[in-house]
């Protein structure tokens, strides 16, 4: 008889959070390096709060809602290199030959990463208020931030998955990292989109899909509920979930050829 | 109803892109609880043979049954019926022994009350209560190696594969992994399907040995029969010097049958001949040696009389197959 889908995800979940906490030197990056970028930018962009139209006079709560894309772009590489790894020890293996469903698998690993995108998510909402962001959509949009950290902890956390299974590979992941963060580098993180001024700079932002990410947390903090910003935020986090489990859980059945 | 767990394999090839054919067509059987020792060097196709029965990667051709269930079309009830440790203890360096064990008991659908006292009496069969609690990171190579096996016997399988259990392990744990899979056998009927390149452990463990080459069968049988086989013992000298090795084979040709070996003469001697025949024709000869010594026939014979290549000396590489 194999083992219930729940008990399955949950023991999968819970080493892959055993490991995180584990690992302080991949764990605590993910809070760490984000913020420390954000304090930075803080300080050397605060001159953008004066150009006109810009939409708040603190550079810090404008910049509040990049931490929550490289968390969990940091999240992708390490949740990839760790299951590159149990592929390259062979510990894949064993759990291929228990009764273990691939997607158990997948969600137990995936149960991980959002669970450390939500602990991640409360670290930079409990930053911004210890430096007095006021949230402008008020509890009920710092909660509804936490359901959008899991969402997005979801896509990018099978996106490392995915990757992993394709490479196999820990250094293939870490290889692509940069690429991933190129996205984030050509968004709106440091300039709302229509106070870019350099066009081609201008288009490659509206194309991106990390700045409506981006800018869906942003609404949250300095605008309050704004419906077209959360609705493009939301189905983009919806549609990289779908598209990413969708391959992830295509890698996975090429990569788990049991018969 | 009467378990079946024998393991029955007819004409079972795997063939790899690009690459050689790693299984080319053997067959075997493997009795109820018996030790079957696979023995051959590296890339001989053991480990790829253990993929496929264990469900891991699935033959080109052929058939194979383990414990009564197809491995190509029940891999699900396959794998009900098996437990395996696969080459390099595969274990999660940040968790704990009794971590693991937790984990593979959830996994393996044991019954929550039951999880527990599982997880204890493995910790103490294989001698790792001291250190359940320790990361598996910290361990030595023998401790892992028993922690791996603990693990495949999580859910009372009735068919283990052991692939290379104890290579890299020093004797004292050799012997200890050793005396757990003999007791598995003798006590809990537990079938064994073990892979080595140690003639001593295939001779020590096996009831009956395979022996793979290029991945065909090329001998099979007890280690006793095997080795009856080859019958008369061989006489094996190592020139003292190399410009006398010629002269040494051409005279030790006339007292046997030349066996090839990389850095040994070796001659398997005919019936009634004796190494004092020998000694006598080299102290006629004037010829001298640096070594010379009478040995029965062991599993490298067999080997060597099947392959012409001792096992040492046919370790060509890695075997072909990874636990993907």
């Amino acid at each position: 008889m194999s083992s219930p889908l729940l008990t399955q995800v949950g023991a999968l979940a819970q080493r892959s959070i055993m490991r995180t906490a584990r690992q302080p030197a991949s764990a605590i990056p993910p809070l760490i390096f984000p913020v420390a970028l954000l304090l930075m930018n803080s300080g050397g962009l605060k001159a953008s709060t004066e150009l006109p139209g810009f939409p708040t006079d603190s550079f810090f709560a404008f910049a509040l809602a990049v931490p929550f894309i490289q968390g969990a772009l940091f999240s992708t590489m390490n949740a990839g290199t760790d299951l590159a790894r149990d592929i390259q020890t062979g510990f894949f293996s064993r759990l291929s030959l228990t009764p273990v469903r691939g997607s158990a698998l997948l969600a137990g690993q995936i149960t991980g990463i959002v669970v450390l995108g939500i602990v991640q998510a409360v670290f930079y909402i409990s930053v911004g208020l210890l430096l007095g962001v006021r949230f402008a959509s008020g509890p009920a949009g710092i909660a509804l931030l936490l359901v959008y950290a899991a969402l997005v902890a979801v896509g990018f956390g099978a996106l490392g998955s995915f990757l992993a299974l394709r490479t196999g590979s820990g250094e293939s992941i870490q290889g692509l990292f940069p690429v991933l963060f190129v996205f984030l580098f050509i968004s709106s993180m440091n300039t709302p989109r229509d106070l870019i001024a350099v066009p081609w700079f201008h288009f490659l932002a509206s194309i991106n899909p990390v700045s409506y990410l981006i800018e869906c947390v942003r609404s949250l903090i300095i605008t309050g509920w704004d419906a077209r910003a959360l609705a493009l935020g939301f189905s983009i986090a919806i549609v990289l979930a779908i598209l990413a489990l969708i391959a992830a859980s295509w890698a996975l059945s090429r990569r788990m050829e049991r018969t | 109803m009467t378990r079946d767990n024998s393991i029955v394999v007819e004409k079972l090839v795997r063939e790899f892109k690009k690459g050689p054919r790693a299984v080319d067509g053997i067959d075997l059987y493997v009795a109820p609880g018996e030790i079957y020792g696979f023995l051959g060097p590296n890339g001989a196709g053991k480990s790829t043979t253990v993929l496929m029965l264990t469900t891991l990667l699935p033959p080109t051709a052929g058939s194979a049954r383990v414990g009564g269930y197809d491995v190509r079309t029940e891999g699900p009830k396959v794998r009900s019926v098996i437990g395996a440790a696969l080459q390099e203890a595969a274990l999660d360096p940040l968790l704990t022994g009794r971590d693991h064990l937790k984990l593979q008991t959830m996994l393996q659908a044991i019954p929550k009350a039951e999880r527990k006292p599982r997880q204890e009496e493995l910790l103490d069969r294989v001698g790792l209560t001291d250190a359940a609690d320790r990361k598996v990171g910290g361990y030595s190579g023998g401790m892992k190696r028993r922690l791996d096996l603990a693990l495949a016997l999580v859910h009372r399988p009735t068919i283990l594969f052991l692939d290379e259990p104890t290579t890299g392990l020093d004797p004292q744990s050799r012997t200890a992994l050793w005396e757990e899979v003999a007791r598995l056998a003798r006590e809990d009927k537990v079938t064994v399907f073990l892979t080595t390149q140690y003639l001593e452990e295939a001779d020590v463990l096996a009831d009956r040995v395979g022996i793979i080459d290029n991945g065909k069968i090329v001998a099979e049988g007890t280690p006793t029969a095997l080795k009856e086989e080859i019958g008369r013992p061989s006489i094996h000298v190592t020139p003292c010097r190399e410009e006398d090795r010629q002269r040494i084979a051409e005279l030790m040709k006339q007292y046997g049958e030349p066996l090839g070996s990389e850095r040994e003469l070796v001659v398997r001697l005919r019936e009634g001949i004796g190494l004092v025949d020998v000694i006598r024709a080299m102290d006629a000869d004037g010829v001298v040696v640096d070594d010379i010594e009478l040995r029965a026939p062991t599993l490298d014979d067999v080997f060597l009389a099947k392959t012409g290549r001792t096992l040492e000396g046919a370790a060509t590489g890695e075997d072909g197959a990874s636990a993907r």
